[in-house]
């Protein structure tokens, strides 16, 4: 059944290529999927999910199989499902290229699923560098800006992260003795040295991929030279790929060898949200100042994995960190989606250049208000109900009594972040939309009915889970 | 207690916000629908009054543990959303004149019901997320009010700059409510208190510094919010907002919410414990600091507006004083009267603005009583209520917060007697110089009265900053201390308010009347001691612009230029060598790529 999310895009990409109208193939497969990633959250409990099951290989064993282990994946599969449907809805393909334009969107969204309903290790990775390829491509021949540059360097950047992971997960195999991710536990625990330097290379390996600090330099010129489906499908979903693998494999795992890099991880996370914080703070356009504050939100999920390493019997970290992931996912999308449409209406994304925008666009500004609003955490929205369970299950240890130990400190200081994220959105808002209108904006179209439809299907699902929370946190159980 | 009325009282005017957004900003219904729903709230909280109770739906659900929505019924809560309901309804009909000829009217009323739902949330919260979640929830409403003329540059810069100052305050309110949590087990403040025994109890030796700590970061969240010193510098910016709003939000509720939430706190985790803490003392200080500094600003102001905002300060002071000397019954009684004469003089400065044609400065004004007669009778019992005249609501609430610092022993003391003649002395300034003489600009020559949808709020405000401090009134008060009567007694805290009263009044009088331009010029306080200088240009530019930019410079050349782009140079090499060898695009690489890693799994796996 599963099987049949994960290749539905890369069937729609096929017929794509046997010359089926691209955009509306695109469309009709993205919208379809979402229904059936609807259905699947709703029933990951039943195994007849899981069913599917091809060996491909016997010694040793490597099996194309799919399933929903836990909650977690059935989220991200949502996510997935969601994000794609936005992005391929908000693509507008220069004229000639629709087929490499939607093909590579539903290629991206084939990897990603198949990545997050993987069971068999072999494919959890494959399916991750198959949705690199598109992410890349699309970047070197649509970008824009330094495209070739952009995309050498997260080509080059991702592919050393992907070597780095390599090496830990075919440790991890070599050592557990099997490919099939849900039998690796059964092993047995796995010797403290081993474990060590295992967890040493997921941390680099998937971190480098979720650009944590200072692994990250790749991200925001990336994202800003991306066509605008691509950075939302990589910013959105494949992005969280990363913190999946370590939630999925490092943290059940090698639980004793992530302990020994909590300080360290810690460390870097903090970077990623002060430092990378201050330089969201000084750019000058708005798509490089969303690329930095998508990588400066990691930092927050990263604190929810670093509060799960060191209190493993947490079931508030791991909750806070997917809904977290489930939340940056969606509201990154719709500020990449959204930015891509500022562009397209004022021919401008230089924050200096513009102004007044409300004036002329006032739903493009609701929307992206609403969105900026989402990033920086504010209730009702998604990523606020992430946030403080991020900053409640860092806190779960702290009674008072024994004082404040590297998690809560950490903790206390990426709360800052918090300040730094509303300087740089409201700046950009107001720069933007408010203030008078200026040559670029003062007869700026708004944007377009269809337009908004993507807009407001991500808007829906950040208020459905900001407004109670407990519609997310209900799937995981 | 009733369980559907006070989800009602919470959740209508959500309704009313999304309908409001959804449907009716299109058809000219926003306006009415936004005031039916105050009128609606403000019945449902006479209805409530006097019942107790709590209730809460699970928010948010994580294995036993649950964020909750919930609701607290007591003397405290439905005395505060009788406030709440009761300025609000005030301020939504007045909007209505106020606002009749603006283009963005629908959006104004959307705004006003977003904060009323999120105000009512504060008040109504049984623990301290939901309070977090709506306490955000009021700053994200203000934000869009005070920008309500977002194509002002003043106005835009004024909304970001109350929010941005409110999240600071914020920072440290979320880490004291973190902390609160680790030492007491509970978000529900129902049940903190046990926990914070069984935490005595365990560490009689650090107990006192650990709850002070934790207290003073939840009060940096009242600081932000009741804008005390040193995060005060948001509340005079925001009177770019409409002035209605400046009535309801900038002086009425929101920012006594800090005020109400310190409280809350207070008799949370028990009197008893605060009277031991040293927070108390820092608390205490920092509203007096705040009362005096603020005063001292008013005097210097000319901008009516400004003038009622760093009243506004200064009697948000008094009330975090009197929270400091735990007296906090008598700040929130001073919450309840101050609400009902803050908004009539905000609604008041409103009506002469509105009669001035935009016009703001005190000294462009003058001659208003004979052109607007009803309403400078309003706002003169506004200021007599403000300036604590011995009879007025004003007077009683500032008696039992002069009285616990006399209490107290504090020095403090002698700062709200100083303030106590700085307010007289600065009101009859503004009163004097806008209202009496000659009118002094054409747009004052041709005020005339303002009509009955502005009036009517004006007089029964009127009514209530007057008698609002006797019992038939008082007890519907939020808090009240339990010795409290209403009658005057002369003794030596009411003697020195009344010299204070008398004296502020003389030299205001001897000052300004019959005066053409302002005789006195302090450069420190027109600058408003150098704080927005200070922030702007030593913490934005120099600090925090200079800061991101060295981080930036540093991550583009070292991260990105050195240690990363060495890398990339070194591939870039390999990948220059492929080219010769392979046709040189992206795609052959990048499938290269693709086909390579799995062949190195592939090879590893079986090596």
């Amino acid at each position: 059944m599963l099987a049949l999310i994960v290749f539905l895009p890369l069937a729609a990409f096929l017929a794509i290529l046997l010359g089926s109208p691209a955009r509306l193939t695109a469309i009709g497969a993205a919208a379809l999927n979402l229904g059936l990633a609807l259905y699947a959250a709703a029933t990951w409990h039943c195994p007849c999910w899981g069913v599917f099951s091809v060996p491909v290989l016997a010694k040793p064993a490597i099996n194309l199989a799919f399933g929903f282990p836990d909650g977690m994946s059935a989220v991200m599969v949502l996510l997935t499902a969601i994000v794609t449907l936005a992005a391929v809805l908000s693509g507008k393909a220069p004229e000639g290229r629709e087929t490499l334009y939607y093909g590579s969107s539903l290629l991206l969204s084939c990897g990603a699923l198949g990545a997050f309903a993987a069971t068999d290790m072999f494919f959890f990775y494959a399916f991750h560098e198959l949705a690199l390829i598109p992410t890349f491509l699309m970047i070197g021949i649509l970008g824009r800006g330094e495209r070739r540059a952009a995309a050498w360097k997260i080509t080059i950047y991702l592919g050393l992260g992907s070597i780095v992971l390599l090496a830990g997960l075919v440790w991890l195999a070599g050592l557990t003795g099997t490919f099939d991710m849900s039998k690796m536990a059964d092993a047995g625990r796995i010797d403290p040295v081993a474990q060590k330097g295992i967890a040493g290379l997921l941390i680099v390996g998937f971190g480098t991929l979720v650009s944590l600090f200072p692994f990250h330099s790749w991200a925001a010129p990336a994202y800003a030279s991306a066509p605008a489906p691509i950075a939302m499908l990589h910013a959105g979903v494949l992005k969280k790929f990363g913190l999946y693998g370590l939630l999925r494999l490092a943290i059940p795992l090698v639980p004793d060898g992530l302990e020994a890099w909590l300080n360290p991880l810690l460390l870097l996370l903090l970077g990623n949200i002060l430092w990378v914080g201050y330089v969201t703070v000084s750019q000058k356009r708005l798509d490089l100042m969303l690329g930095n504050s998508s990588v400066m939100h990691m930092g927050y999920i990263f604190l929810a994995v670093a509060a799960l390493i060191a209190f493993p019997e947490n079931p508030l970290a791991r909750s806070a960190a997917i809904v977290l992931m489930f939340a940056h996912g969606i509201s990154i999308a719709l500020l990449f989606g959204l930015a891509d449409r500022i562009e397209r209406s004022t021919g401008s994304i230089d924050l200096a250049d513009l102004g007044g925008l409300g004036k002329s666009a006032p739903a493009l500004a609701f929307m992206f208000g609403i969105a900026a609003m989402a990033s920086i955490g504010l209730p009702g929205l998604a990523n606020f109900a992430g946030e403080v369970l991020v900053f409640l299950a860092a806190f779960k240890s702290y009674d008072g009594t024994s004082g404040l130990g590297p998690v809560q400190i950490t903790c206390i200081l990426s709360i800052w972040g918090v300040v730094i994220s509303a300087v740089y959105m409201l700046r950009a808002y107001r720069n933007i939309f408010q203030g008078p209108a200026g040559t670029l904006t003062c007869s700026a179209p708004d944007i377009t009915i269809t337009d908004r439809i993507p807009a407001l299907l991500l808007i829906v699902v950040l208020l459905a889970v900001g407004l109670y929370p407990n519609i997310l946190l209900n799937l995981l159980k | 207690m009733n369980h559907l009325l006070p989800w009602l009282l919470l959740f209508l005017p959500l309704a009313v916000t999304a309908a409001n957004q959804l449907v009716l900003k299109r058809t000219g219904l926003a306006p009415i629908v936004s005031v039916a729903s105050a009128l609606a709230t403000f019945v449902l909280a006479v209805m409530l009054i006097g019942t107790e109770g709590t209730a809460a739906f699970a928010w948010a659900t994580i294995g036993d543990f649950h964020l909750d929505i919930g609701i607290k019924l007591d003397a405290l809560s439905t005395g505060m959303m009788l406030v709440v309901t009761g300025v609000g309804l005030a301020v939504h009909v007045f909007s209505l004149a106020y606002m009749k000829d603006d283009e963005g009217k629908a959006r104004y009323f959307t705004g006003l019901s977003m904060f009323m739902f999120s105000m009512t949330g504060i008040v109504l919260a049984d623990n301290f997320i939901m309070t977090f979640i709506f306490w955000e929830l009021v700053g994200f409403s203000s934000y869009l009010l005070i920008g309500h003329w977002y194509q002002k540059e003043s106005a835009a810069d004024a909304a970001k700059k109350a929010f941005i100052t409110n999240r600071i305050g914020d920072f440290g309110f979320m880490i004291g409510i973190l902390m609160l949590w680790g030492i007491t087990g509970h978000l529900t403040f129902d049940q903190m208190q046990p926990g914070l025994q069984a935490f005595r109890a365990a560490n009689p030796s650090i107990w006192v510094g650990v709850v002070s700590a934790t207290v003073l970061c939840i009060f940096c969240g009242a600081v932000g919010k009741s804008a005390q010193v040193p995060l005060h510098v948001w509340l005079p910016d925001a009177m770019e907002g409409p002035t209605p709003v400046s009535a309801l939000i900038h002086a009425a509720t929101m920012v006594a919410a800090g005020v109400y939430m310190l409280f809350r706190v207070q008799t949370t985790l028990g009197t008893e414990v605060f009277e031991q803490l040293p927070a108390s003392d820092v608390i205490a200080w920092t509203g007096g600091i705040t009362a005096l500094l603020a005063a001292l600003m008013a005097t210097q102001q000319d901008d009516i507006k400004r003038v009622l905002a760093y009243s506004t300060l200064s009697q948000l002071g008094y009330m975090v004083m009197a929270v400091g000397f735990v007296a906090g019954d008598a700040g929130m009684f001073h919450l309840f009267t101050h609400a009902w004469f803050k908004a009539l003089l905000f609604l008041g400065s409103g009506a002469v603005i509105y009669a001035c044609h935009h016009e703001q400065d005190i000294w462009k004004m003058g001659g208003l009583v004979k052109k607007m007669p009803l309403t400078t009778l309003t706002f003169a019992a506004g200021c007599a209520a403000l300036i604590a005249v011995p009879g007025t609501s004003g007077f009683f609430s500032k008696e039992l917060i002069l009285d616990a610092a006399h209490k107290a022993g504090s020095p403090l003391f002698w700062v709200g007697a100083l303030v106590a003649a700085l307010t007289p002395f600065y009101m009859t300034r503004l009163f004097v110089v806008a209202f009496l003489g000659k009118h002094r600009s054409e747009n004052a020559e041709h005020a005339h009265e303002v009509g009955p949808l502005m009036l009517v709020p004006l007089g029964l405000l009127a009514l209530l900053a007057l008698l609002s401090g006797y019992s038939f009134l008082n007890r519907f008060s939020p808090a009240l201390p339990e010795d409290h009567s209403d009658a005057i007694h002369l003794n030596i805290v009411s003697g020195i308010s009344l010299v204070a009263l008398i004296i502020g009044v003389l030299a205001g009088w001897l000052l300004y009347a019959g005066k053409e331009k302002d005789p006195v010029c302090i450069p420190l306080l027109r600058d408003r001691f150098k704080f927005d200088w200070f922030y702007d240009t030593i913490l934005i530019h120099y600090f925090q612009n200079f800061l991101a930019a060295v981080i930036h410079f540093f991550d583009e050349f070292l991260i990105n230029g050195l240690l990363v782009g060495g890398l990339t140079r070194c591939a870039e090499g390999v990948g220059n060598v492929f080219r010769r060898v392979q046709s040189g695009n992206l795609q052959a690489y990048a499938f290269a790529f693709g086909f390579g890693v799995i062949l190195i799994i592939y090879l590893t796996v079986f090596i």
